[in-house]
């Protein structure tokens, strides 16, 4: 038996009960094993607090001391159709790059807002941040209700704020759901409390969503090794979209070479095929190709190129000076790459324009920017292809920012 | 493709990136079915022939069908075994009851790969951990840094977007990787159940009581069951309510044990 499962991510500001909602999913769903439970009220009594469920998550010593979520967190609970990985995200502003760990990682979203207190910064930042990271189906849960009286003008007036900032994720499958995650309305069961609200609960809502497929483009593969085997070398990679079967042809990029697939390859089984998202080997014809090479079909072969149109969200403390050397990470293509140009420079929370033409790019700010990598790259836009069009940059050791492909001249 | 065959996809993908980034890498089994799940997916990853080699860390107290299970496994898949054990503490009568766990552990587990580590010249490790083992597991990345001490800066990891690991480390440190950290418990049975894994037989049950996880005798008791193949278990494991670690003393020393230990540089 295979059950289904979706992996979703809960953001939003600090305090505003992300925690507090996870425990309360696992606790209404009886995903709480009875000895999880009771370690959970012998910390909370130690800490002299009530019954605390947001410690299924807050694990680490000093998150449980300080009430905080530090680093993101993943866990699994299961609906009658089917399992979750939830995937917890903080909400302070120095944890940023854990929540965006955890975002990059998840195929749904839960927003948590607190009714009371309303939209704040983390809130707006990560809503837009999920936008850029091409999530496209979110909840957002307006909690902590019964703090304003279960008041409909409340919950109106906190979604309509949202809203302006949702504008490039919201879609058919967004919910704007209130309710109390410490008391349970409108979690896993409908609250007598807010008869004015008709739409789903939280768990209503998550189980309409639809898991990512691999998509069914044209057929990429990225090159992670050669590995020689009786004789052959086969090719060894995971297909990013599409499908290749023996006696398909193909074109080696950046070179251009044209090859032959001479057969499809797995350790004690003859697949014919190979399928999206399988991480497999071939072995081809003439061309040797290395790690980084990418193999495509030859309708419609991206271009190999070194000027990529980009946005990035700037994570690190030292912020990015112009030109500057940085790697440039996609799928398994590393090459020395710089910022050619800041055309924008925004804020993340507010997405106000800081700078045009800028020449730097500070902590969770975001950017609409040109790189020039030091060698030829194969990148697609992220709205077409999300595993091309996704991308790191290093400094020396260390990941400093995250970007998409946007729009690429023909 | 069906979730177990995206899972073993995902985890596959990992073993192949610690491989093409580091040389000098090494893998951890501890006889256990998730490391041994994870040697299967080696052998898949690399067409039968694993090109590293794969270190047992004996604490000199594992159970004797543990020993039996790997000596017949290194041979029949041809690994490229090394034991590490940490020889001083073993002879100096280091054991659960003559300090702490925490002392035990991190004396003949993380001291003996210490030891190993630094005569190896490593630059990574492979570990079969699973976010639903243990809350602390569950705030791990997929490729980990350790300082030289081994120690985990777990309030200050690295950004880990999609799939684009944590690149080569600084002198003196070295990568935990985690292959399997996205499955569950119940997974990994499937996948047992689907691939015909062999697994250790302590697994199984025998007068009501099986192991759900594997470590040292004075340190792990059996759990009431009467699964005695791998379809009981996954059957079992559908509808249980008892923590997969339930039988596995070091946790239960402390509230924080588990966190301690992994700052030290425990598995």
């Amino acid at each position: 038996m295979n059950r289904e499962s979706l992996r979703i991510v809960i953001v939003g500001h600090v305090d505003h009960g992300k925690s507090t909602l996870i425990g309360r999913l696992f606790y209404d769903t009886g995903s709480l094993p009875p000895e999880k439970m009771r370690e959970i009220e012998r910390i909370s009594e130690d800490l002299g607090h009530d019954t605390e469920l947001a410690f299924l998550m807050d694990h680490l010593q000093e998150e449980r001391d300080q009430g905080i979520t530090i680093d993101t967190a993943q866990t699994f609970f299961k609906t009658a159709t089917r399992d979750y990985v939830i995937i917890d995200a903080p909400g302070h502003r120095q944890f940023l790059k854990n929540m965006i760990t955890g975002a990059s990682q998840a195929e749904a979203a839960l927003l948590v807002v607190d009714a009371e207190e309303g939209v704040r910064e983390q809130t707006r930042r990560h809503a837009y941040l999920l936008s850029l990271l091409g999530l496209r189906q979110l909840v957002v849960a307006v909690n902590k209700m019964d703090t304003v009286e279960f008041s409909e003008s409340r919950f109106r007036e906190v979604t309509e704020e949202l809203a302006a900032f949702l504008s490039g994720i919201a879609s058919a499958s967004t919910y704007m759901v209130p309710i109390s995650a410490r008391r349970g309305d409108n979690v896993a069961r409908r609250s007598q409390d807010l008869p004015w609200y008709e739409g789903p609960t939280i768990l209503e809502a998550l189980d309409r969503f639809q898991p990512v497929e691999p998509q069914l483009r044209p057929f990429r593969f990225p090159v992670q090794g050669i590995y020689p085997r009786d004789g052959t070398e086969i090719v060894a990679g995971r297909v990013e979209s599409g499908m290749v079967r023996s006696g398909d042809e193909l074109l080696v990029l950046p070179s251009g070479v044209r090859t032959t697939v001479t057969g499809v390859h797995e350790f004690l089984a003859t697949p014919t095929v190979l399928e999206p998202g399988q991480s497999g080997g071939i072995t081809v014809s003439i061309a040797k190709p290395a790690r980084g090479d990418m193999l495509v079909a030859l309708e419609n072969p991206p271009t190999a190129r070194t000027s990529i149109p980009a946005t990035v969200f700037w994570m690190s403390r030292q912020p990015l000076s112009l030109t500057e050397p940085l790697t440039f990470r996609c799928t398994t293509q590393e090459v020395p790459c710089r910022v050619a140009r800041i055309r924008r420079r925004l804020d993340s929370s507010t997405l106000t324009v800081i700078d045009e033409d800028a020449d730097t790019l500070a902590d969770t700010e975001v950017a609409e920017l040109e790189l020039e990598t030091g060698r030829p790259v194969v990148v697609e836009e992220h709205a077409f292809l999300p595993e091309l069009g996704r991308f790191v940059l290093e400094r020396g050791y260390d990941v400093v920012a995250g970007g998409i492909v946007t729009s690429l001249p023909a | 493709m069906d979730r177990l065959s995206a899972q073993e996809s995902k985890s596959i993908y990992i073993i192949r990136e610690a491989y093409a980034r580091f040389p000098k890498l090494a893998i951890l089994w501890s006889i256990g079915k998730d490391s041994t799940t994870m040697l299967w997916m080696c052998r898949k990853a690399f067409y039968g022939e694993i090109p590293f080699p794969v270190i047992h860390i004996d604490t000199g107290y594992k159970f004797p069908e543990m020993y039996e299970f790997r000596d017949r496994y290194a041979k029949e898949w041809g690994l490229n075994l090394i034991i590490g054990r940490n020889e001083e503490a073993i002879a100096g009568g280091m054991g659960p009851t003559v300090g702490t766990k925490l002392t035990c552990c991190t004396e003949l587990k993380t001291n003996a790969l210490k030891q190993l580590l630094a005569g190896m010249d490593l630059q990574a490790i492979i570990l079969g951990i699973r976010r639903d083992e243990h809350g602390i597991r569950a705030k791990e990345r997929y490729f980990s840094p350790r300082d030289e001490q081994f120690q985990w800066d777990y309030k200050n990891q690295p950004p880990e977007l999609w799939d684009q690991y944590k690149s080569t480390s600084e002198d003196g440190t070295h990568l935990r990787i985690h292959p399997l950290l996205h499955m569950t418990e119940l997974e990994i049975w499937e996948y047992v159940q689907r691939e015909r894994i062999p697994i250790s037989p302590l697994y199984f049950a025998r007068n009501g009581k099986r192991f759900r996880s594997l470590g040292c005798v004075p340190c792990c008791a059996p759990v009431d069951s009467t699964a005695a193949t791998v379809d009981d278990i996954v059957t079992e494991l559908r509808t249980t309510k008892v923590a997969e670690r339930s039988g596995r003393a070091q946790d239960k020393e402390d509230a924080y044990t588990m966190q301690k230990l992994r700052a030290l540089g425990y598995m």
